[in-house]
């Protein structure tokens, strides 16, 4: 079939679309996207690929920028009509991120998707479309004083990338993750059917969670379109101690002692970079008062060469990674986290690899991070080590992101409880394994 | 369906087999021990009670289930006011009161595994000697059960700044609807996959049976300070709880009750609230020592600029006891005042609550149906408490009247029609008000993924249950272009 036939498809499928549910939120038109509907200069709808729009080294033939989520499910209908492979694009900063696609023809880039549709302040939330960058959406809530709580360790990404990925950082411990804070959401099904679930309200038991199940599940059920997310005051004050000590596993171990007192941190995080020496930093937010106090309570705990800062710490709530590095999520139960950081730095050293680590040491969530430079090899080995050292502390490593030639050496996922499940419940949304096939664990 | 006694008589056999002879129920006065939950205007006698003592019983249950075509139910204490647990006639109900050991206290690892009998209030009182404790504190933890509490995704009056249940369990295990025992998630957060766990999570006994539960223990905290205001107005309480909100306070707690659940209360345990109050609000803060001390002091003043005419503030445990009492006891209260009554739950965003509460006074006139309300104010969700007497022509359908317009209201304000007691039987009917049919039909795609064949908690939750089918496999042949009729296009 021509190619330009199924452009012509797409481009048809994208034209004229309204929204009639009265019911939700998706289809009114966004401040930041209304006017644009007309607008000559706006994206295309659709495209045809090009040599950039590649993800992970696999060409795309069609790019999508649909506007609205009637409009996304108009094209993606199309799309299941044609049998076109999907991949969902975000702001793109983690297309490197899991395994390839086994096969891809329309890339849905979320970009025009954008822009605040509701934020009712006094009830703290906010309903925002898919593809509205964190940053944007960061300056919008701020003017009234609020946030979305989720730390983004990437700069450029969008709200729907976050959820899709699960992204998350230092501000976790007291927040919680996108699955935490994300009260509603819209999406549409690989057969181009707009679903909702949750509401706007942050009380709610009304049905299944979708949220939670799109949450992490790197756009291999559905389309995110729309997200309603619980929002929280800015603090009114907020202070960074930091304590520096000889080695990782000393900094895990002190930072459970910050864990058993009365700090009520909102960060509790180690850094331990491949050079040696390790940091641990506790943030504090509140009342000016109430934080001055807390941050006298920290130094004294952490020991007197604490200091304490306005400011975040070089490389604070960053992966320790750049592109083209090997980067891990290592996860371990609270009490394993000062072993998990002794084993880890053994592993490195065993297998002569540099290696960076870094992270929530206070919920049990580290990053690791090994130079794309290291020998493919080597880091597979690092990769067996790891995954063994979070088994033993009831955690998981997971490869987030890696370079071809450590990908084709290494499970990403590791082992995964309720994968059989979890195949069953992509079966029903995506029976013709169409949206980002072999992107998820156990190639889903 | 309906299971022939020859049929029953051998599920009777497997499950004695399954369990032993003494943890199956078939007789019949046994039996009505069980014809209902929390919720006691729906009955049924279900066909057999099994009360497995572990997870490889309950899996056997299941499994002897399967075999014979047969629905089961799982229930916990049986205090859910939305009918989740009410048995099938046909069915077998899968009672966990036998699985109530907590299995592991992990203060350093800041969890507790239990098993789903155990009750609430019992993993904060084993948790407490090492200085943590449970947060959801649903208002029956005295009886309820972590199981039913995970099932129902239970809230408390202090998830307000601690969240719900489904931000606290970190693991469960399962028996699937096929009899499978599985693991999702654990004591370490983010296991990869799929968030099955947090789909898990308030699915209402429809996804399987929770036989082990990881929770996450939560510090107790330095400082609890708590005041009571009274006001003339459930308006005024209303504009006090936006001011501190909008003050950028996250209190523990925010609780308010209108004078005729205050009426109620009084007469009930004589919790001695300001006489004459049209509205009392509980605020409650917690925290490090020196944020609760900034703060609360904000928080009285903005009681007082909203014309509190009265403000207590409890010195010590046992004066903050006396605040919640009143509270905590106000449901079981208004059988003071009333012979029959609704337990409403709804939610709506909390900036609606004076539009809301004037629909609502204004429903009660029309029908001649008092309407007592208590609420989490501080999230919006409303438990009006819809008094009447059954014993009265006609009232007691002009009551179910008010009850399904306050959810209504709830709907139109852009809320929801239950914030913490779930779906249940109750209001599965409510369901299409809130979601659409394609909603609707996308949840059960995950309910097919696990229970095809609908055996878990069938007519719960959904108003019409969605045929699953086969489990649909790549399209092969026709090309589905061609199959769409879009063939001719090329
Ligand atoms: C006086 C009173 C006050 C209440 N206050 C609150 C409150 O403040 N907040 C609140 O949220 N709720 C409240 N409730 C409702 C109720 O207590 C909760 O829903 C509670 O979680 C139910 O627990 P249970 O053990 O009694 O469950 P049940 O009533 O036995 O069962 C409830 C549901 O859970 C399912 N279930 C039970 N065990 C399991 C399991 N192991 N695996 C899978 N599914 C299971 C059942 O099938 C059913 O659908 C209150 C109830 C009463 C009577």
């Amino acid at each position: 079939m021509p190619a330009d036939a199924i452009l012509d498809r797409l481009r048809a499928a994208a034209d004229g679309t309204t929204t009639t549910d009265g019911r939700h939120t998706d289809g009114l038109p966004s401040q930041a996207a209304a006017g644009r509907t007309d607008n000559p200069d706006g994206p295309e709808p659709v495209r045809p690929a090009g040599e950039q729009d590649a993800i992970a080294g696999v060409p795309a033939r069609y790019v999508a920028m649909p506007r609205d989520t009637a409009q996304a499910a108009a094209l993606l209908r199309a799309a299941a009509a044609l049998d076109l492979a999907v991949t969902f694009r975000g702001g793109g900063t983690k297309q490197d991120w899991a395994s390839p696609p086994r096969r891809l023809d329309l890339i849905v880039d979320t970009t025009a998707l954008a822009g605040v549709v509701e934020h009712a302040a006094g009830d703290l939330i906010t309903v925002v479309r898919a593809g509205t960058g964190l940053d944007a959406l960061a300056a919008a809530l701020a003017a009234a004083g609020q946030q979305l709580a989720l730390d983004a360790p990437l700069p450029g990404g969008t709200v729907g990338g976050a959820v899709a990925t699960n992204a998350s950082g230092p501000r976790r411990m007291l927040y919680g993750t996108a699955r935490d804070l994300l009260i509603g959401v819209t999406l549409v099904r690989a057969d181009g059917v707009v679903a909702h679930a949750g509401g706007k309200v942050v009380k709610n038991v009304a049905g299944y969670d979708l949220g939670k199940l799109v949450t992490g599940a790197y756009g291999t059920l559905g389309l995110v379109t729309e997200c309603a997310f619980r929002l929280h005051p800015l603090p009114a004050a907020a202070a960074y101690v930091t304590r520096r000590v000889d080695d990782a596993a000393e900094a895990g171990r002190l930072a459970g002692t910050v864990r058993a007192a009365q700090l009520v941190p909102a960060a509790l995080e180690v850094d331990a970079p491949a050079g040696g020496g390790a940091a641990v930093t506790v943030l504090l937010e509140g009342t000016p008062a109430g934080v001055a106090a807390r941050v006298e309570a920290a130094a004294r705990l952490l020991g007197t060469d604490a200091t304490a800062a306005d400011q975040a710490p070089e490389g604070w709530g960053r992966y320790p990674w750049r592109d083209g590095d090997t980067g891990l999520k290592l996860t371990a139960a609270l009490s394993g986290v000062p072993r998990l950081l002794a084993d880890a730095r053994a592993a490195a050293d065993r297998h002569g690899v540099p290696l960076a680590l870094r992270g929530s040491a206070g919920v049990g969530v580290l990053h690791a991070g090994v130079p794309g430079t290291a020998e493919p090899e080597r880091v597979a080995g690092l990769v067996d080590a790891l995954r063994a050292a979070t088994a033993a502390v009831a955690g998981h490593a997971v490869v987030l992101t890696a370079p071809p030639t450590v990908r084709d050496r290494v499970d990403l996922w590791g082992p995964v409880d309720g994968l059989a499940l979890m195949r069953r419940v992509k079966q029903r949304f995506d029976p013709d394994a169409r949206l980002a096939p072999g992107r998820f664990v156990g190639g889903i | 369906m309906s299971t022939t006694t020859t049929d029953l008589t051998a599920l009777a056999a497997a499950l004695r087999a399954a369990v032993g002879a003494d943890r199956v129920l078939s007789d019949r006065q046994e039996l009505r021990t069980y014809e209902c939950d929390g919720l006691a205007q729906y009955k049924v006698v279900p066909a057999l009670v099994a009360l497995p003592a572990d997870a490889a019983q309950c899996a056997a249950v299941v499994r002897a289930c399967v075999a014979a075509g047969a629905p089961f139910v799982a229930r916990g204490s049986g205090t859910g006011l939305s009918g989740g647990a009410l048995p099938h006639a046909d069915g077998v109900l899968i009672v966990t009161s036998q699985m109530r050991d907590i299995l592991e206290v992990a203060p350093s690892d800041e969890r507790a595994v239990v098993q789903p009998g155990v009750i609430n209030l019992a993993v904060s009182r084993a948790a407490n000697p090492h200085g943590w404790y449970y947060a959801p504190d649903p208002s029956s933890q005295q009886i309820c059960s972590i199981g039913g509490n995970v099932a129902e995704n239970s809230g408390g009056a202090h998830c307000l700044k601690y969240g719900f249940t489904t931000n606290h369990v970190t693991g469960v295990e399962l028996v699937t609807p096929d009899g499978d025992r599985v693991r999702l998630g654990g004591r370490a957060p983010d296991a990869p996959g799929y968030d099955l766990l947090g789909a898990f999570v308030g699915s209402e006994g429809t996804l399987g049976i929770a036989t082990e539960v990881t929770v996450r223990l939560t510090r107790l905290p330095e400082s609890v300070r708590t005041l009571l205001a009274a006001f003339d107005s459930t308006d005024q309480a209303g504009a006090a709880t936006s001011a501190i909100i909008a003050a950028g306070v996250v209190p523990a707690a925010v609780e308010m009750m209108d004078a005729l659940a205050i009426s109620a209360a009084e007469a009930a345990v004589h919790c001695g609230y300001p006489p004459g109050a049209g509205a009392v609000l509980i605020v409650e803060l917690d925290g490090p020592e020196p944020e609760v001390a900034a703060q609360f002091d904000q928080v009285e003043r903005l009681c007082r600029d909203n014309r509190a005419f009265e403000i207590r503030i409890a010195a010590d445990d046992v004066e903050r006891a006396l605040f919640w009492k009143g509270r905590k006891s106000a449901f079981a209260a208004v059988g003071r005042i009333s012979p029959d009554y609704i337990v409403q739950d709804g939610v709506i965003p909390r900036t609606a609550l004076p539009e809301v509460l004037r629909r609502i006074g204004e429903l009660s006139a029309e029908r001649g149906i008092r309407v007592a309300n208590v609420f989490h104010a501080g999230d919006g969700n409303l438990h009006p408490l819809v008094l009447f007497d059954a014993a009265v022509e006609g009232q007691t359908e002009r009551a179910e009247e008010v009850s399904g317009a306050i959810l209504d209201l709830c709907v139109r304000h852009g809320g929801s029609i239950t914030g913490e007691h779930g779906v249940g039987m109750d209001k599965a009917k409510y369901m299409p008000r809130m979601f659409t049919a394609d909603d609707l039909d996308t949840m059960q795609l995950l309910r097919c993924a696990f229970d095809p064949a609908g055996l878990a908690n069938p007519g719960k939750v959904f108003p019409t249950p969605r045929l699953c089918g086969e489990v649909p496999g790549r399209r092969k042949g026709v090309h589905p272009a061609q199959e769409a009729g879009l063939a001719e296009v090329f």
